[in-house]
């Protein structure tokens, strides 16, 4: 099967997904009500107000989320990590709690701005650990990360609880869609949009992936081409942290299981990528409102539990398959 | 035009690269020899860039390195290290056609790819063209590496032990292409080599460093002596002539 065939079948898969997502859930509005024309008031207010945003945020988290993984893959050289095991979701989260303390009635778009800035700091400071220590591969790097990521979260917790947000921070640190809502999600359309340069900049990132030595001998700007990758992957975390709360594991997954099929062109798997994870989340957020119907399970747990597996899978898969 | 003038490298207190000068203006190739740790790697580093110069400069083609664009650099001087390709699950031909990048910014043109193709020919890689590097072997995947190179098509070419991992017949083969290029496409070429045969057969001049300093400088059939190589390697060896090839052999 050719790319375009795979993308094709994907996108329908996503699309019966997305009709799908639509018509579950605890409110009451049926395919057939719709079928029928007989659609009232409340029905259509339900679906324009709750279930299309809600279906619409899940996609769009889950295709950026995807694409900063893999981004973030190539920015340090390494499978294993991804914007929640480095740091900058648990900096984006800290950030949150910070100009909460300082400015409770901001704007969210003010608020997003801020995680933006903490998390681009803290992706800064895993990079720059990394090159400090020389380390290249292997599972040294993301042991660094989770360690850092372990310090920033104890750091949030701590101002959290001085501050008396833990409960906040509780909603950003576990990613759910059930409070998803027209007006509220909006700000992850940037993250989609930050998203899309990674498609117009594959080469650049693809390149930077190979290491310094042969980004720099081919001409490459290659600090300027990490710094932009850092501040596309801080805000895709940011917005995603502002609205829905982080998602474990699809940033990690889902560009492992494209690159391991695939390859590493950026060029030909930025789309896969983004495709993939915009039908991994919405799929785990749909079956989260059936599993238990009608009361709802997070998608953070779903993915948590899903990822993980998968991930273990992926994991064994790649040592047999590639040393 | 490659030429270094005073380079310096400091780790620390110690020196492990020391005030080297060096001008390479004809066509041709060099090889650098020289024990583990002397230097060689650091040199060609700064002189490609790829590290900060401590003390010293480096001009290509009269551009200062530390000072030109980098995209500028890329289309004079190519430069292969001795380990690549941190994060490499691209086919080989993708990789090489990155080699292009200097010149296409990404977009491949017809001209662009006719030198991928060439490059892959040239390094016996058309079979292996649409393989995942990672399921390559070290020799195979050492030679996508100066395919990329070789697509880069720079007047200036350093290459950090090519040979690495190189069964005899591609290492043999290597070093003809080596010379191919120098002889028909009139490239500078810098070789790191450890074999001195291989340098001593395919080298026009041998530069040998040792704890940071350029110690000999000169023809390969002026460097390659006994007592020259005993002196760099501090190991006695014998020097041959063989069907007109002159040759090193350590003593047991
Ligand atoms: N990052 C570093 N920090 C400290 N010392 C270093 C560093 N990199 C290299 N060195 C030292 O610099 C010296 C020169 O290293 P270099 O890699 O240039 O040697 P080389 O001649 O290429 O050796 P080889 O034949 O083993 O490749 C060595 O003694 C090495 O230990
Ligand atoms: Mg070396």
């Amino acid at each position: 099967m050719s790319d375009r065939h795979i993308l094709s079948l994907g996108c329908l898969g996503l699309v019966l997904l997305f009709v799908a997502s639509l018509f579950i859930g605890a409110g009451d509005l049926s395919f057939r009500t719709i079928a029928n024309g007989e659609m009232d008031g409340e029905a259509l207010r339900l679906l324009l107000v709750s279930r299309l945003p809600r279906t619409v945020a899940a996609m769009l988290a889950g295709a950026s989320l995807a694409v900063a993984g893999l981004l973030m893959q190539m920015l340090s050289s390494n499978r294993f990590v991804e914007p929640s095991t480095i740091g900058t979701t648990e900096a984006a989260g800290l950030g949150m709690v910070v100009v909460t303390l300082l400015a409770p009635g901001a704007l969210i778009f003010v608020k997003a701005l801020v995680a933006a800035g903490f998390a681009i700091a803290g992706t800064a400071v895993f990079l720059i650990l990394i090159r400090r220590l020389r380390l290249k591969s292997g599972l040294l790097v993301p042991l660094v990360g989770l360690v850092l990521a372990g310090i920033i979260q104890a750091a949030a917790h701590f101002v959290a609880y001085r501050a008396d947000l833990l409960q906040s921070l509780g909603a950003w640190s576990s990613g759910d869609f059930s409070m998803v809502l027209q007006g509220r999600y909006e700000l992850l359309w940037i993250g989609a949009m930050l998203g899309s340069v990674a498609l117009i900049a594959a080469d650049r990132f693809t390149l930077a992936g190979l290491g310094r030595d042969v980004s720099v001998n081919l001409g490459l700007a290659y600090e300027r081409v990490v710094a932009l990758g850092l501040v596309i992957v801080s805000a895709i975390a940011a917005v995603t942290v502002a609205t829905i709360g982080s998602i474990p594991f699809v940033g990690l997954v889902v560009p492992n299981l494209v690159t391991m099929t695939m390859g590493d062109n950026g060029r030909r798997i930025v789309p896969f990528v983004a495709l993939w994870g915009a039908i991994l989340v919405l799929g785990c957020d749909v079956l989260g409102r059936l599993l238990r119907y009608p009361y709802e399970i997070p998608v953070s747990v779903i993915m948590g539990v899903a990822g993980s597996a998968l991930f273990l899978m992926l994991l064994a898969r790649r040592r047999t398959a590639h040393g | 035009m490659i030429e270094a003038s005073a380079l310096t490298k400091l780790y620390g207190d110690s020196r492990v690269v020391d005030r080297v000068s060096l001008t390479l203006d004809q066509p041709g190739v060099t090889a650098i020899i020289g024990p583990n740790g002397a230097g060689k790697s650091t040199l060609l580093s700064m002189i490609a860039r790829l590290l900060p110069i401590d003390k010293g400069r480096a001009f290509i083609d009269g551009l200062d390195v530390t000072r030109t664009k980098g995209s500028e650099l890329a289309r004079r001087i190519a430069v292969l290290k001795q380990e690549n390709g941190l994060l490499a699950r691209l086919t080989v031909r993708d990789l090489i056609g990155f080699g292009r990048f200097p010149h296409s910014r990404g977009r491949l043109t017809a001209a662009d790819r006719a030198k991928v193709d060439e490059a892959i020919s040239f390094l016996d890689l058309t079979p292996l063209s649409d393989r995942f590097l990672d399921e390559l072997s070290g020799g195979q995947r050492q030679r996508a590496f100066v395919a990329m190179v070789l697509a880069q098509d720079t007047p200036a070419i350093l290459l950090d032990e090519p040979l690495n991992n190189l069964d005899i017949r591609h290492a043999v083969a290597m070093m003809r292409l080596v010379r191919k290029a120098a002889d028909d496409l009139g490239k500078i070429i810098v070789v790191v080599l450890h074999d001195i045969n291989f340098a001593s057969c395919y080298a026009d001049r041998i530069i040998a460093m040792q704890e940071g300093r350029i110690v000999v400088d000169g023809p390969a059939a002026a460097v390659v002596t006994e007592e020259t190589v005993e002196a760099v390697f501090g190991l006695p060896v014998m020097v041959r002539e063989i069907e007109g090839q002159r040759t090193c052999l350590f003593r047991r």
